[in-house]
């Protein structure tokens, strides 16, 4: 079953003050996301991750295509029981506590009494704030905040999550928290779209990826089928090397960096087979410490994939000024 | 529908409370307190019509603050600061959130203008208990006057519009520009009687149907200012203070409708 589908959505914003033009911030997304999927959602900052996330949040209104949540639309209220959201960098009134503020959230969703309390409290304790729970949001940290975005999303049990950036402005604990809090959403069979440009928490957390571009999308699928895993190369570790004893390689040889007496690392290309280098080093009086594949990675396919495209901007994506 | 709009109105009388909007009462009671004791000192004989006048037009101008000052914040805020976002998304519906935020204001405007009308007749029952010969001058009308509620009534269904037309502004615009089209507004809507016989003044047809078109366009405020007839003992019958306060209901319920279809179509960028 499908928790989420996009079909050709398109978003474009007036800008400038007297002849406005059009920017197109998003073009023709078509996403499938199926059910109890953790799906995340790469790009630059500026790709149109945000003004995706809000479109599927109905905070803004597509220009073109169409958007399905559950087999519903959007705006659909029964939609909005079933959904949760966290915004980029989060902001709460100020005037209220954490728990004031759940509770209030809460009671949007039709909790009450001993439930509502029950939920407010357990979920609290859930992002690691129970201790400040009566603490005026005013006081809270970046990363507090953000916990409290976290528990806000949750309050009604949803079936999909919508997350923009859920590591922004969290310390290493806070993101392997929310990294255990994402795969227990995903095993209570919650589907999860998170949008991030930091792609371990992709590598870490996801069954599937798509990488948008200058608003528009450059792939999606699973992270094996992306970046096929070829080794692009080899990395030696080799100790008591003298380096003169590897120019019978050529071209093969990447790079050669020091790390201490007479230990070197060597980073080999692929099209040569790394035990002839071996063996010819050991006949040298050299000593084998590791040997490791290079391998693409996301980031690797990612900053691949946005140069190209800043090189060449896509035609029909008008550029503001400025 | 009404809870979820309830609760986004009890959390803007909430707000209020907390940044101390109701500590206006405080320099309201003593500003009473204060003037009944001067007039005491100066006059005999006009001081309660002093003191209710003050009273009524004190209230007014406290009222009028806090519905430009808190209207004007009260959807503009919420987008600038970012929070609607964690609102919109759930089972509120964007009217809903419009018609919660004019509902907390409102409540907010009630009590400020239940607990001046209340200090206003403490101060009253005060000065005649404790200087009898001052209520005997008061030949107009009754010290303790019934009417003095007619009067508050009318204020606070004013400030119901006003609160109306901020909110109006708030949906689309910065609060430094709403305040500004607000007290415009406010003030074009006390000289609004004005335009409908602007013939007299102009002899271009065209001119006169603009004032005629912006008669009925803007707000008309005058007939909600019943303070002088009230501190003078002219009746100010129920049926007038039905009509004038149902012109304000439809007023407002015509601002709060324009601004719902502002918001429900805007996108927050």
């Amino acid at each position: 079953m499908l928790a989420l589908e996009t079909d050709n959505l398109t978003k474009d914003y007036a800008v400038g003050f007297w002849r406005s033009r059009p920017y197109r911030a998003l073009d023709r997304l078509s996403l499938r996301v199926e059910a109890n999927e953790v799906f995340g959602f790469l790009g630059p900052n500026g790709a149109g991750k945000t003004t995706t996330l809000k479109l599927l949040t109905e905070l803004i209104y597509p220009t073109s295509g169409r958007i399905s949540i559950l087999g519903r639309p959007p705006g659909d209220s029964e939609v909005r029981r079933r959904v949760g959201y966290l915004p980029e960098a989060p902001y709460f009134y100020d005037y209220l506590s954490a728990e004031e503020l759940l509770t209030y959230f809460a009671g949007l969703f039709g909790l009450r009494g001993q439930a509502r309390r029950a939920r407010v409290a357990g979920l609290l304790d859930k992002v690691g704030i129970a201790g400040e729970r009566r603490l005026p949001l005013r006081k809270f940290s970046k990363g507090m905040l953000q916990r409290v975005g976290l528990a806000q999303a949750l309050l009604n049990e949803p079936e999909v999550v919508f997350l923009d950036e859920p590591m922004s402005g969290l310390d290493p604990l806070g993101r392997r928290d929310v990294r255990t809090l994402i795969l227990e959403l995903r095993d209570r069979g919650c589907t999860v779209f998170f949008s991030s440009h930091i792609l371990s928490d992709a590598e870490a957390l996801c069954s599937r990826v798509g990488i948008i571009v200058g608003g528009q999308l450059v792939t999606s699928g699973r992270l094996s089928e992306i970046l096929a895993f070829q080794v692009t190369g080899w990395e030696l570790v080799i100790a008591n090397l003298d380096p003169a004893a590897l120019t019978a390689f050529g071209d093969s040889i990447r790079r050669v960096t020091p790390i201490s007496d007479g230990r070197y690392m060597i980073e080999v290309s692929a099209d040569i087979e790394p035990e002839r280098i071996l063996g010819h080093l050991r006949a040298q009086g050299s000593q084998f410490i590791s040997l490791n594949p290079v391998r693409t990675t996301l980031e690797d396919y990612f900053v691949q994939q946005v140069t190209a495209r800043q090189a060449a901007p896509p035609a029909g994506r008008v550029m503001p000024e400025g | 529908m009404g809870r979820v709009i309830g609760l986004v109105a009890y959390h803007v009388f909430k707000e209020s409370v907390r940044d101390k909007v109701l500590y206006n009462l405080a320099l309201f009671a003593i500003l009473l307190i204060g003037a009944s004791y001067l007039m005491g000192q100066l006059t005999a004989g006009q001081d309660i019509k002093i003191i209710k006048d003050l009273g009524l037009a004190a209230s007014s101008v406290f009222g009028l603050f806090i519905a430009v000052f808190i209207g004007v914040g009260l959807v503009w805020k919420e987008v600038d600061k970012r929070s609607v976002y964690n609102l919109l998304v759930k089972p509120l519906r964007r009217y809903e959130f419009i018609i919660g935020k004019f509902l907390g204001l409102a409540l907010t405007l009630l009590v400020n203008i239940a607990v001046m009308a209340l200090a206003l007749y403490v101060v009253l029952a005060l000065m005649n208990w404790l200087q009898p010969a001052v209520g005997k001058a008061s030949v107009d009308a009754p010290v303790l006057d019934p009417q003095l509620l007619k009067a508050f009534a009318l204020l606070y269904v004013q400030l119901l519009v006003v609160t109306s037309v901020a909110l109006f502004f708030s949906t689309f615009s910065g609060p430094m520009l709403s305040a500004a089209f607000t007290f415009g507004l406010y003030v074009v809507g006390h000289f609004n009687a004005d335009l409908a016989h602007f013939e007299n003044v102009v002899k271009s047809p065209a001119a006169a149907w603009l004032g005629k078109a912006l008669y009925y366009l803007l707000p008309n405020l005058a007939p909600f200012d019943v303070k002088a007839a009230v501190v003078h003992g002219q009746v100010v019958s129920a049926g007038y203070v039905a009509l004038t306060a149902a012109y304000g209901v439809l007023y407002a319920g015509a601002m709060l409708t324009l601004a719902i279809l502002i918001f429900a179509r805007r996108d927050f960028k």
